[in-house]
């Protein structure tokens, strides 16, 4: 009993912090989303009106909301397999044996990361400007027509995403680098004295063992770009016609520039639930396919 | 077992005892009047500030400049927090929200006692965008309105000795400048910015809102109007589909031509000045905006000076408010920053006077209109110009985007018409 409440007693700490910023802070959220809260509710609490479901019903009535979730799972389903295989990529590269200056290129490659935004995006419009970016220059010589890649609709999102990849790889990049380096050396030449190919290797050694690796990545990933809100913030300010406006962005919009944090907070929990059901849907595949390989 | 428990209590009260010390040195406040100032005023007001603090030794003066870009979450922050300046700088389209929230000072009384401020001397659409329901709640510090730079050399090569004074006369000018294969435009318009259709619209006789401000009037033969002459300029592609985030430079593109007209604000009076070549400085000039038959009006903007109601220093701050709008220093104001003075008598001196490229603005100021006083107003142009954006792309047609104006203005505005069918219930 007394080893008990001494448990709780270590526990406390890390539970007054959580409790306080994050549960209150969460529990406040799922309130205000049942309200209409805003400007006026703000001036006066007698403004404020009990609107029950009625946030959630609406924003499934706007269309601005499932464009956003649209563009945020058309970044998701795009971007998170991009990143990963450039992760993968540089990770394989950087472990090769063949690889030289591997100090070098590991602290270059991870930069993006480290990086502000903001000083990005900078250079980044530069490079895709339409009129004297680097990118149309190049295209130009391949004999290609200029792409208007910040200006029109159907080509923003694809600059975004490979905005993004380019400033998110690193990090995954060096998760997956420790993955590969965990893996015994011994694995690899025996796989070699059986004749195996470089690529034979790769596929049944490498990527096995890289799984629960590849899987916390994958997860990390999905629910980082799911929260895709700088890079078209920096880059865009959402637009051009909306067409890199995502859910958290509308969210920024709604609740702080507009100041309805009710309607906020319920597009925040609609995103919770999107992405854990994803995330969930994510793992039970992983698991069902390491059970189906077992068997 | 007692123990632990007592121990808990006592750990308890150690907390809470830091906490409050913590609070209790944040707290701490000086007796400076604290002002706010967002963008590159703040330091032109620190240059004017001596002057000030010398005639008035027992008021300090604390200036914190705040970035635009941050300033309005920062007042509705700060208001939420109770944690107000004495005195700040404020859009005045964003005074009707701080009114609505009650956070601001009515000023009548002090306008009436003072012998320095006098109404009749502003710009009548100017001064009414401070009042709200009858009361006084801002003094008008720098305006701003949109009208039209335009280079005056590649008009008269197209055979144009001066700028258009109508609608029917601009589109002959953007059609003979307009060389859309060369990329050559006659005009530049930003399609993420909402001032320029607004301009045009506040030329028309219909109100935007209508109803006492509870719905969109976007449907109005007027606005609709203003509408198809603001998309046809891009079908006829006389302006490029960009927005200005994709415009990185526009001062170069104009010295270089690609556009000959550019509806924008006084700031870039001293852009050009600064960023052009002294040989290109003589090609260039502004006119004022012209209406759909003969000049229009143009959009009543700029900033105010607010006291906040929660200070304990309005006396100090009206004050300094006097002082800031006396003629000289609004003219020494101009000269700081570019900020063109709200008052007849502050465009007096023959810095303002002989300006030539400041005149227009002179006279633009006496046609200009206040948008509606309405908390939710930046929202409903902002939310204008994301549906104008789309017909201009060609996704509605006119009727089509007006009709989507009143449906969104609506949404937007059903907050406040059940808050003023409650007042009415009540009464």
């Amino acid at each position: 009993m007394s080893a008990r409440r001494a448990a709780w007693l270590f526990l406390a700490p890390a539970l007054l912090v959580l409790g306080v910023f994050f549960l209150i802070p969460v529990l406040g959220a799922l309130v205000l989303s049942f309200t209409d809260y805003d400007l006026y509710a703000l001036a006066d609490l007698h403004n404020l009106r009990f609107v029950a479901l009625g946030n959630y019903w609406a924003l499934l009535h706007r269309p601005a909301f499932w464009a956003a979730l649209g563009h945020t799972f058309y970044f998701v389903a795009v971007g998170v397999p991009l990143s990963l295989a450039a992760s993968l990529g540089a990770a394989l590269l950087l472990h090769s044996r063949l690889a030289r200056c591997k100090a070098f290129f590991r602290t270059a490659l991870f930069a993006p990361v480290v990086t502000t935004a903001v000083a990005m995006a900078v250079v980044w419009r530069y490079l895709f400007n339409t009129r004297y970016g680097w990118a149309n220059h190049l295209l130009g010589m391949l004999g290609i027509h200029p792409v208007d890649w910040l200006g029109d609709p159907h080509w923003a999102m694809p600059t975004i995403i490979l905005f993004a990849v380019w400033k998110n790889f690193g990090y995954n990049m060096i998760i997956l680098l420790a993955g590969l380096q965990a893996i015994p050396v011994e694995l690899y030449e025996a796989a070699r004295i059986d004749g195996a190919s470089a690529w034979r290797q790769f596929r049944h050694v490498s990527l096995p063992l890289l799984g629960p690796t590849l899987l916390m990545v994958a997860i990390l990933t999905v629910s980082g770009y799911f929260q895709l809100f700088a890079e078209p913030y920096v880059m865009t300010e959402g637009g051009p016609l909306e067409s890199t406006t995502s859910v958290l962005y509308l969210m920024y919009e709604d609740g702080f520039q507009w100041w309805n944090l009710g309607v906020a907070s319920a597009e925040a929990f609609v995103l919770f639930l999107v992405m854990f059901a994803v995330t969930a849907a994510m793992l039970r595949l992983s698991s069902r396919e390491q059970a189906g390989e077992a068997a | 077992m007692g123990m632990g428990a007592r121990r808990g209590a006592w750990l308890r009260w150690v907390v809470i005892v830091a906490v409050l010390c913590l609070a209790g040195c944040a707290g701490k406040r000086t007796d400076a009047l604290v002002f706010w100032t967002f963008g590159p005023e703040g330091e032109a007001v620190a240059q004017l500030l001596p002057d000030f603090e010398r005639t008035h030794p027992d008021i300090q003066v604390e200036v914190q400049q705040l970035p635009l870009s941050a300033a309005h979450q920062k007042l509705l922050t700060a208001i939420a927090g109770g944690t107000t300046p004495d005195m700040a700088q404020l859009g005045n389209t964003w005074l009707p929200e701080l009114v609505a929230l009650h956070a601001l000072a009515p000023l009548q009384r002090h306008v009436a006692d003072s012998a320095n401020v006098t109404s009749s001397d502003y710009f009548a659409s100017i001064w009414a965008t401070n009042v709200s329901d009858g009361q006084l709640y801002g003094i008008p510090w720098y305006v701003d309105t949109r009208l039209l730079f335009y280079r005056s050399d590649l008009l008269k090569q197209a055979g144009f000795d001066a700028p258009p004074r109508d609608w029917a006369g601009w589109r002959r000018m953007l059609a003979a400048l307009s060389h859309p294969e060369r990329k050559v435009y006659g005009i530049l318009l930003p399609t993420n910015e909402y001032e320029q259709l607004l301009s045009l619209a506040l030329q028309q006789p219909d109100p935007l809102l209508r109803d006492g401000d509870r719905y969109g009037n976007f449907e109005s033969a007027g606005f609709e109007r203003a509408l198809t002459f603001y998309v046809d300029t891009f079908r006829l592609r006389q302006a490029p589909v960009v927005t200005n985030v994709e415009v990185s430079n526009p001062w170069e593109e104009f010295g270089r031509g690609t556009y000959a007209f550019y509806l924008s604000g006084p700031w870039n009076i001293g852009e050009f000045r600064k960023r052009l070549p002294a040989a290109e400085q003589a090609d260039w000039s502004t006119a004022p905006l012209p209406g759909p038959d003969g000049p229009g009006a143009g959009l009543a903007g700029g900033a105010s000076l607010v006291v906040f109601r929660a200070s304990k220093r309005r006396r100090a701050a009206w004050a300094l408010i006097e002082y800031l709008s006396q003629p000289e220093v609004q003219q020494r104001f101009y000269r700081l920053t570019g900020d063109m003075p709200p008052r007849r008598s502050s465009w007096d001196s023959p810095l303002l006077r002989d300006d030539v490229q400041a005149r227009a603005f002179r006279d633009q100021l006496e046609r200009v209109k206040p948008t509606p006083a309405v908390p939710e107003w930046e929202r409903i142009a902002v939310m204008m110009q994301q549906v104008a954006a789309r017909a201009v792309a060609g996704e509605l047609t006119v009727d089509q985007a007006a009709a989507e104006m009143d449906r969104q203005a609506d949404r937007i505005l059903a907050k406040r018409r059940w808050l003023l069918d409650r007042a009415e219930a009540k009464r």
